[in-house]
């Protein structure tokens, strides 16, 4: 399994794209394939400040339910709202249309406790 | 009966009832809602007018103000009985169910349900007494508490009984709040937070553990399918308020340390909590309250047959130790006049007791409270009563052993087809792994399960207990012949053979069951939980229904 | 007796299979030190005795010739056609419909339920049941808490008392406080919830009110001046209905109900000594994930056929956990396909017929006790089909009256010691003009 290479990646299968002091997250291919089909993302307010690491949202799927762990610390400043009505986009596109929130980051420094590509293939082979 | 070498073309055994299900267009439907059979005008049951009489005599009493009326009728359905009946007749056909077949689902204890107990709770005398009736009228209803209550005593080793909770979870509820009780009456209800389950067990254990506020630690299994017993150890403290253990376990396996895992939680001043779900298996063999336990719950529905309703009613009671008997719910039924040996004695010889006087005890000042409206499941006390008396004291124990050798007759049968992760004497039940299936065949549990549906029978338990992978938990219950577990074993024989020569076989399944696979993630996306009226009709719910309307097509 | 197939030769055929030599081997991994003594248990019963125990039970209750009690447990017809269903084995053998492909037939008659529910109530969604009204009051409340992130609950003390104390037990287990809004209790009052009792107690902390409609002396409550105190502060209106009111009565999806809560008991179920009943909930749907208990969705297979199934589970115990919106497993499907079988039989004229009766009757009751000098309305303002009646030396002639197999309502004092002297009294469609005669004439003789 191979992921973008773009991205950098927690342990605990959310992916980060930094872009200057903006970021986008989200959860990774292997996580959404390891829950199965999702019906329902519970996802912060805009506004809400994330810690790196702390849970920030649900993720649920006809048969399991599972934490969201923020990659980074930061205010979030937008929220997927395509995925209220259609979260099957988590399933279908995680690393694109199924992104989770865009924060502004806190501390971009965070960013050297995560993963790149290979190591987080690595991580889940 | 030999085993069918294919699934049979309809597994309910009622030929090609449903083949002309009714539908146009991409849906089809297999029965209508009874909302689509409604036809303005048409109605079954009639009720009599009032009489001029009362109309009269009710005159000067205040009008029920126009403002607190509704404005349109509820569009309940309008059908003839017939018709109405024939809606019912033709979902029950739908269903399986243990009085059509085998129904080996673990940890539900699908045993036969006795018809003399559904002839029992009919009685008009007990059917319609009234639970505020004077207690002078309600003398056979508390009696039969009584007795029941004593009866569980006996069976499980418990000082006492409260038979108040509706149903298993409800008593796991009312065993916590009654061990949160006890630690503060001796002054550690803040210090103890926390409550112990291990990670074999039901979800209500850890979710009756937060709703009596207590944060869960999750005990680990050791590599034998029991508690760790140093874990255990190593968790116990003065902030841990009670142990909730499964025994036998959801694996099927009874806690070969259980003695030393009551004393462990004792020892640290901890309730001992046993999860009695699995009481079928050890009946006569092993009574909790003896052993150490201080709180259990029964399922009356599962160990003492009242039948599963689709879901319940079952009934909860609980047992607990003298030391936990002033914390239970009131009221409890008492024999408030009357000597208790005579009473048992006399009514086991089938007579009444002279002078016996039986009363609601509600002056119960340490209770935790009432857990539910009433006394409990009354109906349902009834006909666990008619089982334990018809079965006896022989009878109860044949229960047990019966069901223990017909879970290890498949243990044994089975253990080369399939994985066995613990591979060890069952008590009710035996979990199968279908890891093998998966890894080789790319067959996974659920397929294995649908392919079961084929062959006319309820599948296990599957994905549970959690801590087997691909897991299939199979309680066979002591009322299926020798004959039904064999067909069940070549069932479960032939699976695994087609699921290597023809795994595709297996994922297309079931093929013979009124509806096929069903879209669980579309129904959880965009739930369409009720019937949809027409959205012109003046009385529709304010507000929108998240998710689009009409969603469901209706033809 | 025993329902047990095997023979000796199944057994030994076993045991050779398993490789042991006894059945007690099969239970050696029991501790010996914790082994069963000998128990007392009776010996065993054929049919023919266990019938005979049976109605030696039945026949020591007496099954009152006349009965005027209600408090929560209404006697009304059950239809013949509606014992048929639920005796149905199909039904009453199967359990939760965890495989949906072969539990269409309880999948889809809970999800008529939960239809008939939120049409009854005006509300968008209800539940697969619950153990009763009492406890689904209770879920209701600390669902109220979720919602609103608070941790206490007013409570109006026209809810039944039986209700009010499940509430407060259920609320003592995470610790959320229990407010009492009293009623108008004074001789004569209104024998209701006043809104500006209510305002005092909503503060910012407060989740939820909750009240009744009919409340539990019969009067009819000020749902919607209640609502909109609620709503004021922010919290939710719990709603506590009786099921076949709502003939007649507004929904409380109507006057802005929150969640609704109700015991199905008089939708076709017999008083059977307190169970089992059924609870009802409803709420708004955008709720829902806050909802405890079982829910049943539509959906369709991949032909196309329309199908039922449990859904939204992540909500629940056996996937969330000690994270779930309730511990609750097993519920009451069996007396939800009562009810539903019941509102189909009796339909929406049905239905009215049965209020309207229960209505007329107890209007008829009071002018009768009224008009014979025996007993005076202890509240004023509009009852529904149960009403509070003062009546000297009550206790006393209750009793003596329940010796000639009358039972003469539900004495007050026993749950409200400011109710003394005071009988709550219940009609239905079942309730005859002779009835009230019998009752008004025994009231006489009694004094």
């Amino acid at each position: 399994m191979s992921y973008p290479d773009d991205l950098a990646y927690s342990r605990e299968h959310e992916w980060v794209r930094a872009d200057g002091t903006r970021a986008t997250i989200g959860i990774t291919s292997f996580a959404a394939d390891e829950l199965g089909d999702i019906v329902f993302v519970e996802l912060p307010e805009v506004g809400a400040a994330l810690s790196q690491f702390a849970t920030f949202g649900v993720v649920e799927s006809v048969k399991a339910v599972s934490d969201l762990y923020a990659p980074v610390s930061g205010a979030v400043v937008e929220i997927n709202e395509a995925l209220r009505d259609t979260p099957e986009l988590l399933n279908s596109d995680p690393f694109g249309e199924g992104w989770l929130a865009r924060i502004e980051l806190a501390d971009r420094s965070e960013l050297d406790a995560l993963l790149d590509a290979a190591a987080y293939a690595e991580a889940t082979a | 009966m030999s085993v069918a070498d294919a699934p049979r073309t309809d597994a309910s055994g009622r030929g090609a009832a449903f083949s002309g299900a009714s539908g146009g267009g991409e849906l089809t439907v297999v029965e209508p809602l009874i909302f689509e059979r409604s036809h303005a005008g048409r109605r079954a049951v009639r009720f009599p007018a009032a009489s001029d009489e009362a109309r009269r005599m009710g005159e000067g009493q205040p009008e029920v103000p126009s403002s607190v009326l509704r404005r349109e009728p509820p569009r309940l359905p309008e059908v003839s009985e017939l018709e109405m009946l024939r809606h019912f007749n033709r979902l029950a056909h739908l269903n399986q169910a243990i009085d059509l077949n085998f129904y080996p689902l673990g940890s539900c204890t699908m045993k036969y349900n006795p018809k003399v107990n559904e002839w029992a709770a009919r009685l008009p005398g007990l059917a319609e007494s009234h639970p505020l009736d004077p207690e002078k009228l309600g003398q056979g209803s508390l009696e039969l508490m009584w007795l029941l209550a004593e009866l569980l005593k006996e069976i499980s080793g418990f000082a006492a009984v409260s038979l108040q909770p509706a149903a298993g979870a409800h008593g796991e509820l009312t065993g916590m709040l009654i061990a949160r009780a006890f630690h503060r009456a001796n002054g550690e209800g803040d210090q103890r937070t926390k409550v112990l389950v291990p990670d074999s067990a039901h979800g209500t254990n850890p979710a009756t553990a937060t709703m009596v506020g207590y944060e869960t630690v999750t005990i680990r299994s050791n590599e034998r399918g029991g508690i760790d017993l140093e874990a255990l150890r190593g968790a116990l403290g003065p902030d841990v308020a009670a142990l909730m253990i499964t025994n036998p376990s959801t694996l099927g396996i009874f806690e070969d340390q259980i003695d030393e895992v009551i004393a462990a939680v004792k020892a640290a001043g901890a309730i001992a909590y046993m999860d009695g779900a699995n009481l079928n298996a050890i009946l006569g063999r092993f009574r909790p309250g003896e052993a150490g336990f201080d709180v259990m719950h029964f399922n009356l529905h599962k160990t003492f047959s009242t039948p599963h309703g689709g879901g319940g009613p079952g009934a909860g009671p609980i047992g607990v130790s003298q030391r936990l008997e002033p914390f239970l719910p009131a009221p409890i039924p008492v024999l408030a006049e009357g000597d208790a040996a005579e009473v048992m004695r006399q009514a086991l010889a089938g007579r009444s007791t002279p002078g016996a006087r039986f009363a609601l005890d509600d002056d119960r000042p340490d209770s935790i409270g009432k857990v539910r409206s009433w006394y409990g499941n009354f109906g349902m006390f009834v006909r666990a009563y008619t089982y334990i008396r018809s079965n006896g004291d022989s009878g109860l124990r044949t229960i047990s052993e019966d069901a223990v050798l017909a879970a290890n007759y498949l243990r044994v049968r089975l253990h080369d087809a399939y994985d066995l992760p613990y591979d060890r004497l069952s008590k009710h039940e035996v979990v199968f792994s279908g890891r093998r299936q998966k890894r080789e065949h790319g067959v996974t549990t659920l397929d294995i399960a649908k392919a079961i549906l084929d062959y006319g029978i309820h599948p296990p338990t599957i994905y549970f207990p959690l801590i087997v992978e691909e897991a299939m938990m199979v309680e066979p219950t002591e009322t299926e012949s020798l004959e039904t577990l064999d067909r069940f074993v070549d069932v479960m024989l032939q699976i695994a053979s087609r699921a290597a020569d023809d795994p595709g076989s297996i994922k297309a399944a079931p093929v013979t069951t009124p509806v096929g696979r069903l879209d669980e993630a579309a129904a959880a996306r965009r739930p369409d939980l009720g019937y949809r009226f027409g959205a012109d009709v003046a009385a529709a719910p304010a507000g929108s229904l998240s998710g689009p309307a009409g969603e469901t097509p209706t033809p | 007796m025993t329902y047990s197939p095997h023979t000796d030769a199944d057994r030994s055929a076993m045991l050779d299979a398993i490789g042991v030599g006894s059945v007690d081997e099969l239970f050696e991994d029991i501790p010996a030190a914790v082994r069963a003594s000998a128990w007392d248990i009776p010996s065993p019963l054929t049919e023919q005795e266990v019938r005979a125990e049976l109605s030696r039970l039945a026949g020591r209750n007496r099954i009152p010739e006349v009965s005027f009690l209600g408090a929560g447990v209404y006697r009304h017809l059950v239809p013949s056609v509606v014992a048929e269903v639920i005796g149905r084995p199909e039904f009453a053998t199967a359990y939760t419909p965890y495989q949906p492909e072969v539990s269409q037939g309880t999948l889809q008659s809970i999800y008529e339920f939960q239809s008939l529910v939120c049409e009854l109530t005006g509300m968008e969604v209800a539940t697969a049941s619950h153990y009763d009204g009492a406890t689904a009051t209770a879920e209701a409340a600390l669902m109220a808490c979720r919602l609103t992130r608070r941790n206490r609950v007013a409570i109006s003390a026209g809810v039944s008392p039986d209700t009010r104390r499940v509430l407060e037990t259920y609320c003592s287990g995470p610790g959320i406080e229990v407010v009492t809004v009293p009623i108008d209790l004074a001789e004569g009052g209104t024998g209701t919830t006043r809104p500006q009792d209510a305002a005092v107690v909503l503060g910012e902390d407060v989740a939820c009110l909750v009240a009744a409609q009919p409340n539990f002396y019969g009067q009819l409550e000020p749902m919607r001046e209640l609502a909109e105190v609620a709503h004021a502060a922010s919290a939710q209106l719990v709603a506590v209905v009786e099921p076949t009111s709502l003939a007649l009565l507004e929904p409380p999806g109507a006057y802005g109900a929150d969640i609704v809560a109700a015991e199905g008991q008089p939708l076709g179920i017999p008083a059977s000594f307190g169970g089992p009943y059924v609870g009802l909930m409803a709420a708004r749907m955008a709720s829902v994930r806050q909802m405890p208990g079982r829910l049943v969705g539509a959906t369709r297979d991949g032909v196309g056929r329309r199908g039922y199934v449990l859904t939204l589970q992540a909500r629940e115990q056996h996937i969330r956990r000690e994270k779930a919106a309730s511990n609750i497993c097993t519920n009451q499907a069996l007396m939800a396909l009562a009810a539903t079988a019941y509102l189909c039989a009796v339909g929406p004229e049905g239905l009215r017929e049965v209020a309207e009766r229960s209505v007329i009757q107890a209007r008829h009751l009071a002018g009768a006790l009224e008009a014979a000098g025996l007993a005076t309305r202890r509240f004023s303002g509009p009852y529904f089909a149960e009403v509070t009646m003062r009546v000297p030396n009550a206790a006393h002639r209750h009793a003596a009256m329940a010796e000639q197999g009358i039972v003469a309502g539900h004495l007050t004092e026993r749950s409200e010691p400011m109710l003394h002297d005071t009988l709550l009294l219940a009609t239905t469609e079942l309730t005859t003009d002779a009835d009230i005669e019998r009752l008004v004439g025994a009231l006489r003789d009694s004094a």
